[in-house]
């Protein structure tokens, strides 16, 4: 990336404005979506189809008292919204949005910056965003926010394993960690012969490394803290978790980046499995398609119909139990991951080299990994028995009995040493 | 100590900002106070948070200098590893210890306060000194990359090729480290699972109260702590009534509904 400091600052602006108006889409698409899943109409009043509502909203919310709590250490407490919010907006400066174009004279890709190891980048801020949500709690003093920044500690650090993981397959298959040259090498088609016919199937990633993108997909919803997996901000059981103490601008600043990040989020996986900003049909169907700025209709249609998913998952399942949520990172994700890590380098190892010994060795290996991941998965629950006769305990389960006497209250019961009010004894 | 290596850092540093080009020299000249006073924080920070959270700062410091030296793999994976994972981890302790609990200044040894400080300085001195001699007048060149290679190929073949052994020997040791913790950190769980059944059949067992306990003001027809609540039949609830407030009843023309102007029938 070589454009003079001027272009870097309109791209800059560019890609703020942007994700501003990507999040305010998002909020009003978020609420019609969920709204018509639920049979109600959604917000509807403001501005043609309601799509001011969110505007009209950030204003409201930027009108309110901002309430600084009494325990509350004051420096985290203010910093850790600038922290989410700042994390968020630059790890999008990576997404590449479409091929060179030329802007005002000067030719140049449709993507902020673009480096060696530029996928890290998003992987970084993601990692760093989390401060965000852990200081807000801590800050705070308050329970439900520590329990609220805890989950959120635990949460992510296990989910970005496995993210990290999902997203190495990638590095393993194109050899590159830039953001651009990942979807270049998507636009090549993967060549296979089946029973004597020569089919191009499209090359992204998604189809060869079908594992890795159903799991990305999984750690992402963890990773951005959304439903199923909204642990950290569980209103249900932790008010707001993380957000309880919060008011006013310092509050919108969360949703701002949780909106930013799961915007983001889709970005990466459609740079990285769905192949980035190229057209979604074979090049001989339209060649214009991929040139020029009509790339970007491709890229932000991918990119809402992975938010469409985000909302669809929120309209959809029930919260997960904490250590269910656990058990499902650490004990299926993550050894899923691993297995296919093994089985993928395995593959190509036996691929790229011609001669038949590693061939076969990687094979054999490849054999051998499947078998012991079959044995390590293998359902080992229990099956259900029926039981054998009836069970008497205390006429019948799950119902309590008919004759059933409520025992006293034990904390009526329990004789209270009456509190000494008096002052005089002071 | 962290700062005594940052001092040597800075006067490794100094030498490359001659070298580098004039954009890495000024972020040098600003970071490199940002990672200095992170350091410091560190040290005198006196709550553990924030101390962890300068010392984020510092390795972001850090981070930013590797990048700037032309490795940016070597940065942003010591964005992720330490600031992203070790560091959230050390917070994930640090917050549970009680926002309140700060280090005590009450000095246990006498005079260690002083004798800190002067070994420290000297350590600081010694360590400087020598490094700033050793790197002095040399000249940083870059690595001289094989064609088509760069920084992450060469870092993997320097950490899979040349350096495979030690590599290995230090993941097996972190690895027993890490189920040496386990294992202390195991408590075998005692008795079997206890299913839905089994915790039915506890929570009716005779002696216990089965339901939830009723709310304040549920039962009752007023808020006020004073008025009982009345169970269905008219009788009053003694689980209602607070020890210290003494209870009141109310007559029945202070129960009567009031007369209202213009709604009385």
């Amino acid at each position: 990336m070589n454009d003079p400091i001027w272009l870097m600052l309109v791209k800059g602006v560019l890609v703020f404005v942007i994700l501003i108006l990507l999040v305010i889409f998002t909020i009003w698409y978020e609420r019609r979506v969920v709204a018509i899943m639920q049979v109600r109409p959604g917000p509807n009043r403001n501005g043609p189809f309601g799509l001011l509502q969110s505007l009209a909203d950030a204003l409201k919310l930027a009108l309110k008292e901002d309430i600084m709590p009494r325990t509350a250490d004051k420096v985290v407490f203010i910093m850790a919204p600038m922290i989410a919010v700042m994390c968020a907006f630059t790890a999008f400066s990576v997404i590449p949005m479409g091929p060179e174009v030329s802007m005002f004279g000067v030719e140049t890709a449709l993507q902020l910056t673009d480096f060696e190891v530029s996928v890290l980048v998003i992987l970084a801020c993601s990692a760093l965003g989390v401060y965000g949500i852990v200081l807000a709690g801590w800050a705070s003093g308050s329970t439900y926010s520590l329990l609220g920044s805890l989950r959120a500690a635990a949460q992510v650090i296990s989910y970005e394993i496995a993210l990290g993981l999902a997203v190495l397959a990638v590095f393993f298959q194109s050899k590159l960690m830039s953001t651009g040259a990942i979807v270049d090498a998507q636009a090549e088609g993967l060549p296979l012969s089946i029973g004597g016919t020569e089919i191009t199937l499209p090359g992204w990633y998604f189809i060869v490394l079908a594992p890795s993108f159903v799991i990305f997909v999984i750690s992402m919803v963890g990773e951005t803290n959304r439903a199923p997996f909204d642990l950290p901000e569980a209103e249900s059981e932790l008010v707001a978790g993380f957000a309880t103490e919060y008011s006013s601008l310092k509050y919108a600043s969360f949703f701002l980046a949780e909106y930013v990040n799961m915007i983001t989020m889709s970005a990466l996986a459609v740079t990285l499995f769905l192949g980035g900003w190229a057209a979604p049909f074979p090049d001989s169907w339209w060649p214009a398609a991929n040139e020029g700025y009509l790339p970007l209709v491709w890229f932000f249609g991918k990119v809402l119909a992975f938010l469409f998913l985000f909302v669809w998952l929120r309209g959809t399942l029930p919260r997960l139990r904490y250590d269910q949520f656990m058990n499902l990172g650490w004990k299926v994700l993550v050894p899923v991951s691993l297995v296919w890590l093994m089985v993928l380098a395995a593959m190509n190892i036996g691929l790229d080299s011609g001669n038949e010994l590693p061939t076969r060795i990687a094979f054999a290996g490849g054999a051998a990994i499947a078998v012991m991941a079959l044995i390590f998965f293998w359902p080992s629950r229990k099956q259900y028995e029926e039981p054998a006769e009836p069970d008497a305990g205390l006429g019948g389960f799950p119902v309590p009995p008919m004759d059933l006497a409520v025992p006293p209250n034990p904390r009526s019961l329990k004789r209270l040493e009456p509190a000494n009010t008096s002052k005089e004894e002071e | 100590m962290i700062d005594l290596a940052h001092a040597a850092q800075l006067a490794q540093g100094a030498d490359l900002a001659q070298s580098g080009s004039a954009g890495e020299a000024v972020f040098f000249w600003i970071l490199a106070p940002v990672a200095l006073a992170g350091a410091l924080g560190l040290v005198l920070a006196r709550q553990a948070i924030h101390a962890a959270l300068s010392l984020a700062l510092t390795m972001m410091c850090l981070a930013v200098f590797y990048i700037m030296q032309h490795a940016p793999f070597l940065g942003f994976v010591q964005i992720m590893v330490y600031t992203g994972a070790i560091m959230m981890l050390f917070l994930f302790v640090l917050m549970l210890f009680g926002r309140d609990s700060k280090d005590s200044m009450f000095e246990t040894l006498r005079g260690q306060r002083l004798l800190a400080v002067l070994l420290g300085v000297g350590m600081a001195a010694l360590l400087s000194s020598g490094l700033a001699r050793a790197v002095s007048g040399l000249v940083v060149v870059e690595p001289a990359a094989p064609a088509g290679q760069g920084n992450v190929e060469q870092i993997a073949e320097a950490l899979f090729s040349t350096y495979l052994f030690p590599f290995e020997i230090v993941s097996g040791v972190l690895t027993v480290a890490a189920v040496g913790a386990l294992m202390f950190a195991h408590v075998a769980k005692k008795g079997g699972h206890r299913g839905q059944k089994e915790h039915s059949r506890e929570r009716f067992a005779p002696g216990v109260y089965p339901g939830p306990r009723p709310g304040p003001g549920v039962f009752a027809t007023s808020d006020s702590t004073a008025t009982p609540a009345l169970r269905p039949d008219g009788s009053i609830e003694p689980a209602s009534l607070s020890e210290y407030v003494p209870p009141r009843q109310l007559t029945p023309a202070e129960a009567a509904p009031k007369h209202t102007e213009g709604r009385d029938s």
